[in-house]
């Protein structure tokens, strides 16, 4: 059996489960109580769980990612809300110099199991201050991991396993999916440590992850009607990569094309490639592609902003030109 | 939820300004009120996207305080800040061509509601990062010491701010190193859903700036004359180091176009509604011989035909070509 849900009702069920089954839960962060939740997440919950457990802050999101950290390692599970990743900057120093480094630096002694969840990504014209794609920074980090969950079925199951794992969990959930619609399987199985075949496919794979996932499905459909079997393979964990599943589908399909939303230099594609490189190089008929944002702050303006992302247009292209 | 926020009686004390001093405030709220109703009504018919933030109801701090600077000044804002950018002197075409996001816009389209931008007049910005644009604010005010210019930093941020460490570090600097800024915050009593009390242990901004060793002064942000005159003081105080001045004022509409305002109860906006700082100005001019009904008339169509011919002009714009997308990443 299975129903229809969207990302955000998915988000909402997976975050109302986490306080009803945990009373060590709580969830923090900017106007995630009276507002509602800046995306209508917690719409509800402070009356249903009450301000000492749906904690309103102040605009301090280097005070409170920090107070998240400390109260993980005082025997709580925090849940903290930044509203998005351009904000999650002023946290950085907490995230990266504490969060990350705490276990390591303790000989193994505190574990910080915190989970910390923000907005990543463009499409809805909020210009070069609310639309970047930075969890390719956040992958870099060893001490975290970093979750990019781009269905109904992840969005609904990523957060149980995040908060059950002992250390920092960096979840990024794409601001263009909140309004999108899928079916809910009753029985989902969801694990953060493996990447996931979306469609199957021959021909080419195309390696991609959040917000750029619908758009890489789009391209598999046109290239479908080309006579091109794409393989979609949505990284789902960003950190720790599933370099065995990278390595399965290039194997399978020979040729690949990574997708990502964040700037091409430095990226999580590049990463991505070089895995490819390190591990299936042998088994490729072409260099690997890849489709990243432009190099340019993302615009405003509507048809600037659309022609700084990954479009399954330029995917299509980027995929025809493995087999010229 | 009941009303949190119990609003002061509505600002009724005489004007102590000449005709068309006055008269000019008066036009430059209602030039802000009507650009931004209509910005409104645009957003409903999907002409300006992305975050759009009104100011109405705070019309009279923009106004009166920035007719309380030179043009050598320099201005820091929020991404509120249609109503500054217009008494500043940016063109309203340009403002309205930025929301539409078209190349005739004040940032070229690139920017949007939120990031107003503007050489000419000084503005630097438009800053979405809540209280982003502090640091910059102190930053201009050394380059002014240093260079040994004549001009201050007004840098506008609500009361949200003040709770980011970047206020803290900001006023901080600029008294240490007595810096010409002029620290605006502007206390609608809200960030987004969180009412100031709920954000802050200390709500007398006044003590929170004395703690940093800035003079400071608090008003009702509502009253223009109350505005301008305690900007025009504090400016007066400012030789020797950063001020710091408190507007109380409330914003009437949502947060953004995206907020459905569970967090405040219908009375109390309605309460301060009867505050509004234009209906209460034009009365007390009114009521002291300074308006006609026909003036303010006048006034308000004039305020019309300058939004019409803003939309006008941002309709016409033209969509800047996708080939200059890389364009100003880097200075060329
Ligand atoms: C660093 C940062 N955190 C969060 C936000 C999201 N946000 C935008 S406006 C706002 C409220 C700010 O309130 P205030 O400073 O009082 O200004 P107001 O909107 O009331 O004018 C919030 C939380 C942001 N833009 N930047």
């Amino acid at each position: 059996m299975t129903r229809k849900l969207s990302y955000r009702e998915a988000m909402r069920e997976a975050l109302h489960e986490a306080l009803t089954n945990d009373p060590r839960v709580f969830l923090m962060g900017e106007d995630v109580g009276r507002y509602g939740g800046t995306y209508a997440f917690s719409k509800g919950f402070l009356d249903e769980f009450g301000p000492t457990r749906i904690r309103d802050t102040p605009l301090s999101e280097l005070g409170f990612v920090g107070a998240g950290i400390g109260a993980a390692l005082g025997g709580l599970r925090p849940i903290v809300e930044v509203m998005t990743v351009n904000f999650s900057l002023l946290a950085l120093d907490q995230i990266v110099n504490t969060a990350a480094l705490y276990r390591h630096m303790s000989g193994g002694q505190f574990s910080v199991p915190l989970v910390i969840r923000m907005a990543t990504g463009a499409s809805r014209q909020l210009a070069a201050q609310h639309s970047h794609s930075l969890e390719g920074w956040y992958a870099h980090i060893p001490g975290i991991k970093v979750l990019a969950p781009a269905t109904i079925e992840d969005a609904r199951g990523m957060l149980a396993p995040a908060l059950a794992d002992p250390d920092p969990v960096v979840i990024f959930e794409h601001g263009g999916l909140f309004n999108m619609e899928g079916e809910l399987p009753d029985d989902f199985a969801v694990d953060i440590s493996s990447a996931r075949v979306r469609r199957a496919g021959k021909d080419v794979v195309i390696i991609t992850h959040g917000g750029s996932l619908p758009k890489a499905l789009a391209a598999a459909e046109t290239l479908a009607a080309d006579g091109i079997a794409a393989e979609v393979l949505d990284l789902r964990v960003l950190r720790p990569l599933d370099t065995a599943a990278l390595v399965a589908s290039v194997a399978r399909c020979r040729r690949a094309v990574v997708v990502d939303e964040g700037w091409r230099s430095g990226s999580l594609a590049a990463e991505v490639m070089a895995r490819i490189m390190e591990n299936a190089f042998f088994e490729l008929d072409a260099p690997v592609a890849r489709v990243c944002s432009e190099e340019v702050p993302i615009p405003y303006a509507k048809h600037l902003e659309d022609a700084a992302l990954p479009q399954p247009e330029k995917i299509v292209a980027a995929v025809k030109g493995l087999f010229a | 939820m009941g009303i949190e926020h119990p609003a002061p009686p509505p600002p009724s004390g005489p004007v102590p300004w000449d005709k068309s001093f006055a008269l000019k405030l008066l036009a430059d709220m209602l030039r802000i009120r009507r650009l931004e109703e209509k910005s409104a009504e645009l957003y409903g018919a999907s002409k300006i996207r992305g975050f759009l933030h009104l100011y109405i109801g705070e019309e009279a701090v923009a106004v009166g305080a920035l007719h309380a600077l030179k043009p050598a000044d320099n201005i820091v804002a929020t991404y509120r800040e249609h109503g500054h950018a217009l008494v500043r002197g940016v063109d309203m075409g340009a403002i309205m061509a930025e929301m539409y996001g078209k190349q005739e816009g004040c940032a070229r389209g690139r920017g949007g509601s939120m990031h107003l931008f503007d050489a000419a007049t000084r503005l630097f910005g438009g800053n979405a990062i809540v209280g982003g644009g502090l640091p910059l604010a102190v930053g201009l005010g050394l380059a002014t010491q240093m260079l040994e210019e004549e001009r201050i930093t007004a840098c506008f941020f609500g009361d949200g701010a003040v709770a980011e460490g970047a206020f803290h570090e900001s006023l901080n600097l600029a008294a240490l190193w007595k810096l010409p800024v002029l620290f605006c915050c502007e206390n609608n009593l809200f960030g987004m859903g969180t009412a100031f009390e709920r954000a802050e242990a200390q709500t007398d901004l006044r003590l929170k700036a004395a703690g940093y060793n800035l003079p400071a002064l608090s008003c009702d942000g509502m009253d223009i004359v109350s505005v301008h005159e305690t900007t025009r003081e504090a400016i007066a105080q400012l030789k020797n180091g950063p001020v710091f001045v408190e507007y109380r004022t409330y914003r009437f509409r949502a947060h953004s176009m995206f907020d459905a305002e569970l967090y405040r109860d219908k009375a109390e906006v309605e309460a301060w509604k009867a505050r509004g700082p234009i209906h209460t100005f034009t009365a007390r001019l009114k009521r002291q011989g300074k308006l006609t009904e026909e003036e303010f008339l006048a006034l308000d169509a004039a305020a019309n035909a300058e939004v019409d011919a803003a939309v006008a002009f941002a309709e016409a714009g033209s969509w800047e070509p996708v080939e200059y997308l890389l364009k100003d990443v880097h200075t060329p």
